[in-house]
């Protein structure tokens, strides 16, 4: 066996006989994602590498340690993607964050979540046990889907160790564009074209703008681009990747950062604050300094949630607080993978 | 953990105190425990096994459902649900000592929402009349098992159900965005929501494909799409398998993501022409159907390049659908494979393995042999696409050496989708069917963890109980695992 999995082997199946609290953590970029997590900090790094990848398979291996950007080299070199478009929040995010964040960016509306492309995982349980579920193909129904469980379930259930994705080929071409509307008008046309067959790969609305990227097979992209009108969009590339990474002003406005997932004909929310709205309507970032139990009545009221994201203070709690029933189904299921409670404890819910 | 066998003789005292107790709530057509009204329930879409169940409860809203589960629960009687009875894998057979909770009459649409491109379904609805019913708005639903005119979608979620459309569109558990319903203990829950994603554990994955084990559900809200404006066919004959295998890989390699791609064998072909003439190629070893959807001119387009790999892949024949009737004759064959070949044999069985799709041409090779050395025949079809392969090996029933050669044959196969780096069920389940393949795919601490999922959900274990997940005794039985006095083996981290 691997040396550096023996040694993490060895600290998980320690720290669950002490009952020590571990800290997961690969590059460290999602930190400020849930709420704040006390133990020592168990680095995934080393443990790190391509272990397959068959392009003509559509399926790539590798080991929770791996970057993000080795990762996605390794694809762009054979013209395939990560289709979830995953943030990385800094130069040294790995799969196993990628995978544990459970985060999806811009493509997600269309392509679908990081939970929608796992296949299998490697995971070492709180026993100190590598354990394997799913596999390496695109069907497989044998058990239940423990692999899918582990996106978001932000390392409380153990510590990701090899994760299989599917990979879908790079768009043959991308085209965006811009238009100008008033923010119900911008969720209207969303949700109408979201019914069309059209090859909308992303879009965002913020401050009166609406951007819109198309991907596909080029007759498709030139149809739809003519079809839409509005302006060329300028540094399409830069201005995805932005918002990808939420470098764009909104973001950055100091206030505490909202996440709010609703259904996407969800009308204008009357919060206060900065707000940059993607997903075809679906997802609402919000920079306010507005009372949280307003902004997550808001969201339920709507049908959706909200997520303290980016917050010097968290509080109010980073994530909407769980049903009596969902909350016991999260302890004892939490208590099957991690029965000594090691793995980041409190960081998706106080005590979990 | 002990293995308690499954009973197999009703208890009439019980049976009366078990119907009394649901009679309480429900009328009296819901509650069935004469043999002639239970005898239908007997089995699913596997016949092979069959056992009747002490009491069949047909609950019409969800407070019955509650009110059954939260009877049998306090009577510690088991419980088996079950959809439109399609199931290939016996994941609804039922238990002599339990109920069988039928969800046939939860056939109610109950919202549509064409501009959210949401369905809100109880869980009978047909798979095939939610897309007929959205087809006005332009939208349809995506996943499209070839039982698609008759299974219900709360069996869909049971199985995570795919379809000949899977790698462009998904599984079930790509298309569905909530599911309500009921623990065994009856406490409601909703797992997913309308919006994208819900907080916490992702619980909708794992309720999805969980054979009935861990929730009963009572409504699902389902994903839909645009109906794409035009689809097209391509049917290419290849004069060998491992060519036919080779010409996927090479369409997936350019870059194109059909909406479908088929195989079918000489055998298979040859069984269906008889049955729905298709138009297939009957000399050809195999043929392959790739399919291309979306606006006119990306159809064009992705068509002229499917006919351009697959000619360099070697096809020595290759036609293409020119309207609406000749696609859906082409596809009428794939779709009626498995009644077709259920016409020239007396028996069939129909096996589920997923195998990395570049060990195809060895899998095939592999069934041959055990053609062979079992002495029986056996056509191929195939979701090319996502490597997901059906053999259906021919038997006379009534033959009981025919019927023990076939499921030695079929477990030969499925071990053998395990060691190419496979899955033994890609959309079947696992059901009664492939409990003792799960010893094979699954390390004991695996399996035992499973237990530990379904433990949270079902602390009791009275809710489809035997099925999907074997016990460690059971593998011990099965031979297959090494578990002494009854101990697991503490894993040393076996794999790496």
């Amino acid at each position: 066996m691997d040396a550096v999995l023996r040694g993490m082997a060895e600290r998980v199946r320690l720290a669950a006989e002490r009952a020590q609290p571990l800290r997961l953590r690969g590059g460290g970029t999602k930190d400020f994602y849930g709420n704040e997590v006390a133990g020592e900090p168990l680095d995934t790094r080393a443990f790190t590498g391509i272990v397959s990848y068959e392009p003509s398979e559509l399926v790539v291996t590798a080991r929770a340690g791996t970057p993000l950007v080795e990762l996605e080299a390794a694809l762009a070199a054979n013209n395939q993607m990560l289709p979830f478009e995953p943030p990385h929040f800094g130069p040294g995010a790995t799969l196993g964050g990628c995978v544990a964040a459970g985060l999806s960016g811009p493509r997600r509306a269309s392509a679908g979540a990081v939970r929608d492309f796992v296949l299998g995982a490697r995971l070492l349980d709180g026993r100190g046990r590598v354990l394997a579920f799913g596999g390496q193909v695109m069907k497989n129904v044998a058990g239940y889907d423990v692999s899918r469980l582990l996106a978001g379930s932000l390392g409380t259930l153990g510590v990701i160790l090899e994760v299989s994705l599917k990979v879908l080929p790079r768009p043959a071409q991308e085209a965006s564009l811009r238009l100008e509307a008033p923010e119900d008008k911008a969720i209207e046309w969303m949700n109408q074209w979201g019914g069309k067959p059209l090859p909308i790969s992303a879009t965002c609305y913020v401050n009166g703008e609406l951007s819109v990227r198309l991907s596909g097979a080029p007759a498709a992209v030139r149809a739809a681009r003519e079809k839409l009108g509005g302006e060329e969009l300028p540094q399409p590339e830069s201005f995805w990747l932005n918002l990808r990474e939420q470098a764009h002003d909104a973001f950055t406005a100091g206030e505490p950062l909202w996440r709010l997932s609703l259904p996407c004909t969800t009308p204008p929310l009357r919060l206060p604050g900065a707000q940059v709205m993607e997903w075809g309507g679906a997802l609402r970032w919000l920079a306010t300094g507005a009372e949280p139990r307003a902004i997550r009545d808001a969201a339920q009221r709507a049908g959706g949630h909200a997520t303290l994201f980016r917050a010097r203070n968290k509080a109010a709690g980073a994530f909407t607080p769980l049903s009596p029933v969902a909350a016991r189904l999260h302890r004892d299921l939490k208590a099957a993978f991690d029965p000594a409670g090691i793995f980041n404890r409190g960081r998706l819910y106080p005590g979990l | 953990m002990g293995e308690a066998l499954p009973v197999e003789r009703i208890d009439a005292v019980r049976q009366r105190a078990v119907a009394a107790a649901l009679r309480e709530f429900l009328p009296a057509r819901s509650v069935l425990f004469e043999d002639e009204d239970t005898r239908p329930y007997e089995c699913d879409g596997l016949t092979a096994y069959r056992r009747v169940p002490m009491v069949v409860a047909l609950p019409e809203n969800d407070e019955q459902v509650q009110r059954v589960l939260r009877t049998c629960s306090s009577m510690n009687v088991p419980v088996v649900p079950r959809g439109a009875g399609t199931g290939l894998s016996g994941g609804a057979l039922p238990l002599a000592d339990g109920v069988l909770l039928s969800m046939a009459k939860f056939m109610r649409v109950l919202r549509v929402d064409p501009k959210a491109r949401i369905a809100i379904v109880q869980p009978g609805v047909r798979n095939a009349a939610i897309s007929d019913l959205v087809s006005p708005f332009g939208l349809y639903y995506a996943p499209d098992p070839s039982s698609q005119i008759a299974c219900s979608i709360g069996g869909n979620v049971a199985e995570n159900s795919g379809g000949v459309h899977c790698l462009k569109y998904g599984l079930t558990v790509h298309n569905v965005m909530r599911v309500r319903g009921y623990t065994v203990a009856g406490e409601a829950v909703e797992f997913g929501s309308e919006a994208l994603d819900a907080p916490g554990y992702d619980l909708l994955a794992l309720a999805v494909g969980s054979e009935g084990m861990l929730v009963v559900i009572t409504e699902v809200t389902v994903k839909l799409l645009p109906k794409p404006p035009l689809a097209r066919v391509v049917m290419a004959s290849f004069d060998d398998v491992e060519k036919a295998s080779d010409a996927v890989a090479a369409v997936i390699a350019e870059g194109i993501v059909p909406a479908g791609l088929e195989m079918m064998d000489k055998q298979a072909t040859g069984a269906v022409e008889q049955f729905v003439r298709a138009g297939y190629d009957l000399d050809a070893a195999a043929i392959l159907l790739c399919e291309a959807d979306g606006t006119t001119e990306e159809v064009e387009e992705e068509v002229a390049r499917v006919k351009q790999v697959l000619s360099r892949a070697g096809a020595t024949r290759m036609v293409v659908s020119r309207d609406e009737d000749e696609r859906l004759k082409l596809w009428s064959g794939r779709k009626a494979a498995f009644p077709a070949v259920g016409r020239i044999s007396p028996d069939y069985y129909c096996m589920d393995g997923t195998i990395p799709r570049h060990r195809l041409g060895e899998v095939l090779r592999f069934i041959g042999e055990m053609e062979k050395k079992y002495g029986l025949r056996c056509p191929n079809v195939f979701h090319a696409g996502d490597g997901n392969l059906h053999p259906l090996i021919l038997f006379d029933a009534n033959d009981p050496d025919e019927l023990h050669r076939t499921e030695q044959f079929a477990a030969e196969v499925l071990e053998k989708c395990i060691e190419v780096g496979g899955t033994i069920t890609g959309e079947h389940g696992v059901g009664v069917e492939k409990i003792d393949q799960m010893c094979v795919q699954f390390q004991p601490a695996e399996l035992e963890l499973f237990h530990a999922v379904k433990r949270a959900f079902d602390s009791r274990g009275l809710l489809n109980p035997g099925k999907a997940v074997p016990t460690l005794v059971r593998c011990a039985e099965f031979g297959r695992m090494r578990v002494h006095g009854g101990r697991l083996p503490f894993a040393e981290l076996p794999r790496f």
